[in-house]
């Protein structure tokens, strides 16, 4: 009478609506996280919904931990998973070009390999393209060189962004932005709002099914460290620019102000993290993505203790080494930036703005 | 881990739900040393309260995620209406009195609430629920348990319990397949009640109960409940009845939870192996209804029914788990269903033949009856037209059975020569006392945090 045999291996969407139609008939973890009053909004869902919800999901497994449909039960549900599944196959084929996303979504070795060349065309330039004066880092890499190499490495990896959020922005049916929109989806990206597991107060991580905000707490120094760091480096050329002002900056300058505590705060905000992702259940993320991730973090505390390092080293024969090594990783870090985790946060942010609009429809 | 049979425990708990939880906190709390025994593996441990997900709670004040005001006497009014009597008055108003408190325990414990969950607005006064519900309630009582210093044995089913001269000496439990006596001071027993016992439920019911899906944990199979009976303890509640209700003729025999409920009733028809309509879909709202459609369907033949609705109905209730038989014609939905299909075609054309004009309110009584059927359906008749249509098969889903042991407002359990010394009951095991008939959403987790609370203090005062 129900002909129940066994279905064809199903793509990481389809098998995320087969979970997310178990969880919109009980509705028991609506409190969690927008992932779950966006879905309980609908009755069915299109691929573009599922997209959308597992972009707004940030893997904080409290649905997991308190599902009574987890394996060994029949339904096998693990929906912090299969969302994150569908969250790489769906970079996969939004980034542009297409196959790179493939290989550093995936590849912690292929990332290292970039970290190694970025790292390598630095020393080639700071050898090869050595000024005949200059004061402080200009010593050893000009600033008109500087922006030869970072400008473009900067903003081809943005267009390239930008292309696949306009593939996102299509598939998940947004609107018009507005202002509204912005900032509702701001406050929730700057307080992690996602992470924090409602009324549980934290997220289940790195300790099974015990809350803990660890994780948003690393999060938060990765992120505000970032942040920090980027504002160093315009505040640097605003400086430069605007005011004439160059580099070398005293300690209490604009750009040391931001960038030390910046360069702090990522560095411990990324071993804090990676701590936590080799203590956290794999299997209730991307496993194939796994290697991937850790590099990328790795390699954004890289980015912060380099430069650290390079601070450090003011004044001393180690400049010019630390110098290549710090820019170097950075050249990396933007390079890869389309197609590693990193892009997470722009279709993150996308997708807080689109649940921002059907909260004001 | 503590060798189990070599430990002089001071409290041995049979069960590893909400009551269980409640009462080993307690009584950890007061310096008791206490094992609770599982029956059930870990990842499905915790009984039927892995599958709840509220908790009734009076309240003079908004408080937590509750609104408003929720005093003893409505809360009992509620509690007479669905029982028709059948409590303990004393005891329920005690229960009803200590939920205010219950809840900020619960909180300081490691519960988490959130408002009432979209679907469920009617509740958003009178029941808290809990983030993730059940199954993260049991999760933060064990890990609080744990921080205790309470130890916990799963995979360890009860097997006998030892009392001599009404005092309770020690449990043989069967752990990893061995026999293992435990000894202890004081037994709080929170194992539930018996419905996962399909034979127990045949005997008690009739055999037809063999179709019956059970809805919770397959765990429930009332070993301690039996063995206290046959040691004349006194009971409480109907020994033939258990609460069931209509749910997803497909669902799994065991724990298919919430899932696995059908709210389409009140916008179909309902008909029988034959092909027949057999009672009113449309008596009342389907909060009030769905308790009775359980015995309906055990009723009919073969216990199994099919609710059936057209195109225009299809969105009117919550979505559900399976999604329904769809054929373009009511004779291609009963051929897919298993039905006569002229006789289907026969009883829907009555059907609707008696449907008049009338304004439709999916969300209200709309007395949109039908005229001259019988049985009538007296809200909500609309004539089953527009394809495709669509069909869900019903049967019986047991939530738990009424069948306990006797308790006083300390939770005490009494034999034949007075009060066991030493011996407590809390949850499904006792909830018979209060809970005679019926069922009053989130009452069941109220009783079993009230009375386990109530255990795990009195026990750990014993000791």
């Amino acid at each position: 009478m129900f002909d129940q045999t066994p279905p064809p291996a199903l793509s990481a969407t389809d098998e995320a609506r087969r979970q997310m139609e178990i969880c919109n008939a009980c509705r028991y973890c609506e409190g969690y996280c927008a992932v779950f009053p966006s879905a309980f909004s609908q009755r069915a869902f299109s691929d573009g919904d599922i997209i959308q919800l597992a972009s707004l999901c940030h893997n904080c497994r409290g649905c997991y931990y308190a599902c009574q449909y987890t394996e060994p039960h029949e339904f096998a549900l693990n929906l912090p998973r299969a969302l994150a599944e569908v969250r790489v196959e769906s970079w996969d084929r939004f980034a542009w070009p297409g196959g790179f996303a493939r290989l550093f979504q995936r590849s912690g070795g292929a990332l290292a390999v970039a970290l190694v060349l970025g790292i390598a065309a630095l020393f080639w330039a700071v050898s090869a393209l050595a000024p005949a004066s200059g004061d402080g880092f200009y010593a050893y890499l000009s600033h008109g060189i500087m922006v030869a190499i970072f400008a473009p490495a900067f903003l081809l990896p943005l267009a390239a962004i930008a292309v696949g959020l306009r593939r996102y922005w299509g598939e998940v049916g947004g609107e018009r932005i507005r202002w509204a929109h912005l900032t509702a989806a701001m406050a929730d990206a700057a307080t992690l709002r996602n992470l924090s597991g409602g009324a549980a107060g934290g997220c289940n991580f790195e300790q099974g099914d015990r809350y803990s905000q660890a994780r948003r707490h690393a999060h938060q120094a990765v992120f505000w460290g970032f942040l920090l760091c980027f504002a160093s480096t315009s505040s640097g050329t605003v400086l430069h620019y605007g005011f004439d002002i160059q580099a070398p900056y005293g300690l209490f300058s604009l750009p040391k102000l931001l960038g030390l505590p910046g360069g702090f705060l990522l560095s411990v905000g990324a071993v804090g993290l990676i701590a936590l992702k080799f203590k956290a259940d794999p299997k209730l993320g991307a496993p194939a993505v796994w290697g991937g991730e850790v590099a990328f973090v790795a390699l954004l505390g890289f980015t912060g203790l380099t430069g650290l390092a390079l601070y450090g080293a003011t004044g001393t024969a180690l400049v010019a080494p630390l110098l290549a090594l710090h820019l170097g990783t950075v050249l990396a870090f933007f390079l890869t930036t389309p197609y590693s985790k990193m892009v997470h946060g722009f279709y993150r942010m996308a997708a807080l703005i689109r649940d921002a609009q059907r909260k004001s429809a | 881990m503590t060798k189990l049979d070599q430990t002089p425990w001071d409290i041995v708990i049979v069960g590893g739900g909400n009551a269980a939880l409640c009462a080993a906190i307690e009584a950890a709390e007061a310096g008791a040393r206490a094992l609770i025994l599982e029956a059930a593996p870990k990842p499905y441990r915790g009984g039927n309260s892995r599958h709840t997900r509220n908790f009734r709670c009076m309240h003079a004040g908004p408080l937590s995620v509750l609104t408003d005001s929720y005093g003893e006497d409505e809360y009992f009014d509620d509690l007479i209406r669905v029982t028709k009597g059948q409590t303990d008055e004393a005891l329920a108003r005690m229960t009803i009195r200590a939920s205010e408190a219950c809840l900020p325990w619960m909180e300081a414990h490691g519960v988490a609430f959130q408002p009432s969950l979209s679907g469920t607005l009617s509740l958003s006064r009178t029941n808290a629920f809990f983030l993730g519900g059940g199954k993260a309630l049991v999760n933060a009582y064990y890990n609080t348990a744990e921080d205790l210093g309470v130890t916990v044995a799963y995979e360890a089913e009860v097997v006998q319990i030892h009392v001599e001269e009404g005092r309770f000496e020690g449990v043989t439990a069967k752990i990893a397949g061995a026999e293992t006596r435990i000894e202890g001071g004081a037994l709080i027993l929170a194992s539930g009640g018996f419905q996962a016992d399909l034979d127990w439920l045949a005997r008690a019911w009739g055999p037809s109960a063999k179709n019956f899906l059970i809805r919770g944990t397959p765990y429930n199979r009332g070993v301690p409940l039996k063995q206290m009976l046959d040691k004349g303890a006194d009971s409480v509640g109907d020994p033939t009845q258990c609460h069931a209700v209509a749910i997803d003729g497909r669902a799994a025999k065991f724990d298919g939870g919430i899932v696995t409920r059908l709210d389409c009733v009140p916008f179909s028809i309902v008909v029988n192996r034959d092909g027949d309509r057999f009672y009113d879909e449309g008596e009342d709202v389907w909060p009030k209804r769905y308790a009775i459609w359980g015995r309906l369907v055990a009723a009919q033949p073969d216990q199994v029914a099919y609710s059936i609705i057209d195109n225009k109905s299809r969105d009117l209730f919550m979505p559900s788990v399976y999604p329904p038989i769809k054929a373009d014609t009511l004779e291609g939905l009963a051929q897919q269903l298993g039905l006569p299909g002229n006789k289907l075609r026969e009883t829907v054309d009555a059907f609707n033949a008696a449907c008049r004009e009338g304004d439709f309110h999916p969300t209200e009584l709309d007395g949109l009856s039908t005229e001259g059927l019988t049985p009538a359906k007296t809200n909500w008749a609309r004539p089953i037209i527009e394809p495709p249509f669509f069909g869900y098969s019903l049967r019986p889903g047991v939530t738990f059975t009424y069948l306990g042991l006797k308790v006083d407002e300390t939770a005490r359990v009494s034999g034949p020569h007075g009060r066991f010394d030493n011996i407590w009951a809390a949850g499904e095991i006792m909830a018979g006392s209060i809970l005679g008939q019926g069922y009053l959403a989130g009452f069941g987790m109220t009783i079993g945090t009230v009375f386990g609370r109530i255990a795990g203090q009195e026990a750990a005062a014993h000791v």
